[in-house]
C-alpha cells in the first residue's frame, strides 16, 4: 500500500464556474507534494474535495485505499487536516480543544494523553495551552491548527498553506516539522511561497484555472527557467562591452543580461545557456584567457518565480485566446 | 461515549464558556416568573396547578429559543469551522443530532430551574402533579420544536442576527397557525383540506392538550415528527450550503 492518496479525473464545477478541471494526482509514503498556484487556481478546492468536505462534480479520490466519498468515515480516519487559515473553535483553550479532537478521533485514556503530550511537544504549545484560543496570536492559532492536524498521527496529512502568517523562525521550524515526518507519511501542501518547494517537497505541481499544468520534482521544475545553469558574473564597468561581446559569440551562450548595480562601479552580467546544459567551464576558460578580473561568479539555480510565472501565465493566455 | 456525545459535550460547554448561558437563564427564569404571577395571575386564581405558568411557553420559546439555537451552525460556517469539522470522522447526521440535543439539554437546564414554581404550589396546596409532570414534558417538547427549527434556520445563514429573526418568524407560524391571522393567508386561495392540515400544525392547539395532562400519543408523535423533519432539513441545508 504505498500509494496513499489516489486522485483520478478530478473535477468541481460551481454553477457555470468550472474551478477544478480533470486533475490525477498521486501521492506515494514518503513523498511532500508542493500544491503551487496563483490564488484561486483550485488548490484549496481540491484539497476540500480529498479530504471529504466538498463532493466532486466527478472523478474520483481515494486515501489510504478507501473511497473518500462512498467510505468517508474510514478515508477521514487517515487524513490530517489544516483547513485554510487554521480554524478552530474561538472560546476552547488549545488543551481542551485537542481534547475534542483526539475523542472524535477515538482515541481514549492513555493513548489520548500520549497523542496530545506529543502533539504539543512538537508543535511547542506548552507555554498557551490554557487560554482562549480567541486570545491567541496568528502563529500559535496556526499551531493548534497543525497540532489538531497531527495528533492522531496520520498516514496522509493534508496542509493549506501552513506557513502562511507564520514569521522566519516558526517558518522554519514548521518545514522542519514536515520534514521530520516526511518519511512516514504522504504529505500535501499547498503554498504560493516558491521557496517552500525548494525547502520541503520531493514534488511540485502547478495548478492553474483548474488545471494540472506541471508536476515534476523542485529540480525539474528549476529546469523550466531560461536562468538553469545560466552563469551570472561580476565585472568591473569599463569591461563590459568587451566581456559581453565574447560571452555572446560563446556557441553554448544563447543571450546575455545586464544589470548595473548602482552603488558601485560594477556591472552584472547573466548569461543564458542555449540548452540547459552547463556552461561555467566555457566561461570560465573565457575568464581565463582574457585575464578579466571577475568580483563574483556563480551559477543560477533557476529562479522558481520565473517559472511558476511563465507556466501560469501562459495557461492564462492560451484560455484567454479560447474564449475570443 | 459515541462522537454525538462528543459533540453534545462540546457544544454544551461551548454555551457555558460565554455569557449567553448565563444570560438566557436569567432572562428566561425572569420573564417565566414575571407571566406565571403577573400576568397569569398564580395566586388570585387560588386553583392548585400550574397552568398560569405553561401557558406562556410557546411565547417565551418563540423569543428565546432562536438566541440558543441561531449560532449552531451560523458561528461554524462563519468562523470556518465546519470545513474542520465535517473532515473528522464524524457523520453529518450524528454532528447535526449532538448539536441539537446539546441546545436541547441547555433548555431543558433552563426550565429544571423553575423548580421554585413548582414547589410553591406544592406547599400553598395539592396539585395534581402527573399534570404538572406531563405539562414540563409538553414544554420540552415544544422547545425541542422550536430549537429543530432555529438549528436549520442557522445553517441556512452566516449572519446570527438572520437566524434570530427567521427562526422567530417561523416559530410565531407555527404558534398561530391554529388562529386566522395564519389561516387568512390560506383560506382565499387554498383547499379546506390544506387550511386543516396547517391549522392542525397548530403548536397551541397540540401544547394545551398535554397541558390538560392528557398525554395524547398523537400529540407526541407530532412534536417528534416536526423535529426529526426539520434536524433532516437541517443535514440538508448543511450540504447544500458546504460549497458556498
Amino acid at each position: 500500500m504505498d500509494k496513499l492518496i489516489e486522485v483520478k479525473g478530478l473535477e468541481k464545477h460551481f454553477g457555470s464556474l468550472i474551478a477544478v478541471d480533470g486533475i490525477d494526482l498521486e501521492v506515494r509514503r514518503g513523498e511532500v507534494l508542493g500544491f503551487l498556484g496563483p490564488n484561486g487556481a483550485g488548490k484549496s478546492t481540491s484539497m476540500k474535495m480529498i479530504t471529504g468536505f466538498l463532493a466532486p462534480t466527478s472523478g474520483s479520490i481515494s486515501v489510504c485505499g478507501h473511497d473518500v466519498w462512498s467510505d468517508p468515515i474510514a478515508a477521514k480516519t487517515c487524513i490530517g487536516y489544516l483547513p485554510e487559515g487554521a480554524p478552530a473553535y474561538g472560546e476552547m483553550t488549545p488543551a481542551s480543544f485537542l481534547e475534542f479532537i483526539a475523542d472524535i478521533r477515538g482515541l481514549r485514556g492513555k493513548e489520548k494523553s500520549n497523542a496530545i503530550a506529543r502533539a504539543v511537544e512538537k508543535i511547542n504549545l506548552e507555554g498557551v495551552l490554557r487560554q482562549p484560543i480567541d486570545t491567541l496570536s496568528k502563529g500559535f492559532k496556526r499551531r493548534v491548527g497543525l497540532a489538531q492536524a497531527i495528533l492522531h498521527d496520520p498516514e496522509v496529512l493534508i496542509l493549506d498553506e501552513p506557513t502562511d502568517g507564520l514569521d522566519p523562525n516558526q517558518k522554519h521550524e514548521v518545514r522542519s516539522l514536515i520534514k521530520t515526518m516526511a518519511e512516514q507519511k504522504a504529505i500535501i501542501i499547498s503554498t504560493h511561497i516558491l521557496e517552500e518547494v525548494d525547502a520541503v517537497c520531493t514534488r511540485a505541481v502547478i495548478i492553474a484555472k483548474g488545471r494540472l499544468l506541471f508536476s515534476g520534482t523542485p529540480i525539474e521544475l528549476a529546469e523550466h527557467s531560461r536562468y538553469y545553469n545560466a552563469v551570472t558574473l561580476s565585472i568591473a564597468r569599463d569591461l563590459e562591452t568587451a566581456v559581453e561581446q565574447t560571452l555572446r559569440s560563446l556557441p553554448s551562450v544563447a543571450s546575455v543580461e545586464t544589470a548595473s548595480q548602482s552603488e558601485n562601479e560594477l556591472v552584472r552580467l547573466t548569461a543564458i545557456p542555449a540548452q540547459n546544459e552547463s556552461i561555467v567551464g566555457a566561461i570560465h576558460n573565457c575568464i581565463r584567457e582574457h585575464a578579466w578580473q571577475v568580483d563574483e561568479l556563480f551559477v543560477e539555480p533557476g529562479r522558481l518565480d520565473e517559472v511558476f510565472r511563465t507556466i501560469t501565465t501562459e495557461a492564462h493566455a492560451t484560455s484567454e485566446e479560447m474564449r475570443t | 461515549m459515541n462522537r454525538t456525545m462528543i459533540i453534545l459535550k462540546r457544544e454544551l460547554n461551548a454555551y457555558f464558556a460565554t455569557p449567553v448561558a448565563y444570560v438566557f437563564i436569567v432572562i428566561f427564569l425572569l420573564m417565566v416568573g414575571v407571566f406565571t404571577f403577573y400576568v397569569g395571575g398564580l395566586y388570585e386564581r387560588n386553583q392548585a396547578d400550574l397552568e398560569p405558568f405553561f401557558r406562556f411557553h410557546p411565547w417565551l420559546y418563540m423569543l428565546l429559543i432562536p438566541a440558543i439555537s441561531m449560532r449552531l451552525w451560523s458561528e461554524e460556517r462563519k468562523a470556518g469551522t465546519l470545513e474542520l469539522l465535517m473532515t473528522l470522522p464524524i457523520s453529518l447526521t450524528e454532528a447535526v443530532i449532538g448539536k441539537f440535543l446539546a441546545a436541547w439539554c441547555f433548555t431543558a437546564l433552563a426550565l429544571a430551574l423553575t423548580f421554585p414554581i413548582w414547589i410553591t404550589i406544592n406547599y400553598l396546596g395539592n396539585p395534581d402533579n402527573t399534570v404538572i409532570a406531563a405539562g414540563y414534558l409538553g414544554s420540552l417538547l415544544l422547545a425541542g420544536a422550536c430549537l429543530a427549527i432555529g438549528s436549520c434556520i442557522s445553517a441556512l445563514t452566516k449572519n446570527q442576527v438572520v437566524a434570530f429573526v427567521i427562526s422567530f418568524i417561523i416559530c410565531f407560524a407555527f404558534n398561530l397557525s391554529g388562529f386566522p391571522i395564519v389561516l387568512d393567508l390560506f383560506s382565499s386561495w387554498a383547499p379546506q383540506a390544506i387550511v386543516d392540515v396547517v391549522s392542525s400544525f397548530s403548536f397551541l392547539a397540540h401544547f394545551e392538550s398535554i397541558l390538560k395532562g392528557v398525554i395524547d400519543i398523537r400529540d407526541i408523535i407530532f412534536f417528534a415528527s416536526l423535529i426529526a423533519f426539520w434536524l433532516y432539513a437541517n443535514v440538508l441545508a448543511i450540504e447544500a450550503k458546504k460549497s458556498s
